[in-house]
């Protein structure tokens, strides 16, 4: 696919999770509540990302968002995935 | 346009499920054993779930044209307790010669604990043991860069055939690894983790289509038993040929899946 092309098929469903992005930082902020979440500095750290004018930026992000250490844990505290790696770990 | 789902939890789904999914040109799937969203209290649960898997799934496919496998295991997710674990390993050798078991599966890690990491092992050595096809399942978001490699590691330790094993839920920052390792990759597409089908086409874009295959994944959570037909659909609205989509979601998975001796799309 040519340039245009693919900015054609894809720009209004990507302006979309754009601006869903925005509002949902717009809800936090309504919420009040000014200590900052984990996750959302994660997610600002992989936005920042986005400015990048260089390929593989989908890859950079998960390397962002992924357990950088590489042995195992001593326990299987819970069984499920917060999508970033938690401050203890 | 016939089509092959190698990764899908029937046991989770509804026939009206089955019913679609044949509209669409699934012809054949292959069911893994995994986690129920719920810790089984005995090894006897498993017992019981590895007979729905056999017996019980393959006739309610077979309603719809659809061919119907499975691969047994205890999950990652019930692996913790190693000693409850290793009950369950004990009864898999019952059921591995059902006419419709494929191999070993989806094994792998979830929170890349110590004892998530010994059951592994133990089941690879299952799969050598019983010279048997091994599906792997890799951890979720942020411990699937880790478990990927803490995973393709004790695969190396072993002496399975990579060409015989399939690294499941890749994506961007890990199928390079698994593919320059001689493993399959599987993409699982969802809605909010793994792969977007639209994602799943740029990795086919980037890397082609040797050892690469799509999956579902669906299950008892957020996910689509009509994923592998919307991505095709995707691959077709960027002019991709017919025979590449046949080749990632039949070609494909029947080669792999062919050298259990036991798959059939018929």
């Amino acid at each position: 696919m040519t340039k245009k092309e693919i900015v054609d098929q894809y720009f209004l469903e990507h302006r979309a999770k754009l601006l869903d992005i925005a509002a949902f930082l717009d809800r936090i902020d309504r919420s009040g509540e000014t200590d900052a979440d984990f996750r959302i500095k994660a997610l600002m750290r992989c936005i920042k990302e986005l400015e990048s004018e260089k390929e593989g930026r989908t890859e950079r992000i998960l390397g962002i968002l992924s357990d950088q250490t590489t042995e195992p844990i001593d326990h299987a505290g819970m069984k499920g995935a917060c999508g970033v790696v938690p401050p203890t770990s | 346009m016939a089509y092959i789902d190698p990764h899908i939890h029937m046991v989770s789904r509804t026939t009206d499920d089955y019913q679609r999914m044949a509209q669409a040109g699934c012809v054949a799937i292959t069911e893994p054993a995994f986690w129920a969203g719920f810790d089984r209290s005995s090894a006897q649960g498993f017992f019981d779930y590895f007979r729905q898997l056999t017996d019980t799934e393959p006739e309610r496919a077979a309603n719809y044209g659809i061919k119907h496998h499975c691969w047994l295991c205890i999950n990652p997710k019930e692996a913790e307790d190693v000693g409850f674990a290793r009950e369950v390993i004990s009864i898999i050798p019952d059921f591995i010669d059902c006419k419709n078991v494929l191999g070993i599966g989806e094994i792998g890690l979830n929170k890349n604990s110590k004892n998530e990491l010994i059951i592994l092992e133990e089941q690879l050595a299952l799969a050598e043991r019983l010279n048997q096809l091994v599906l792997v399942h890799t951890p979720h978001l942020e411990d699937k860069l880790k478990g990927t490699i803490l995973i393709m590691d004790a695969i190396e330790n072993s002496s399975l055939d990579p060409s015989r094993v399939l690294i499941d839920h890749v994506e961007e920052h890990t199928v390079h690894a698994v593919l320059d390792r001689g493993f399959w990759a599987g993409m699982t597409l969802y809605p909010d983790s793994k792969c977007t089908p639209q994602r799943a086409a740029d990795i086919i874009e980037m890397h082609g289509t040797e050892r690469l295959w799509i999956n579902s994944a669906g299950d008892w959570g957020p996910s689509d038993p009509l994923a592998v037909p919307k991505c095709c659909l995707e691959l077709a609205s960027r002019g991709h040929s017919k025979s590449l989509i046949n080749t990632i979601s039949y070609d494909n998975p029947l080669s792999f899946l062919s050298q259990s001796g036991k798959f059939s799309v018929e």
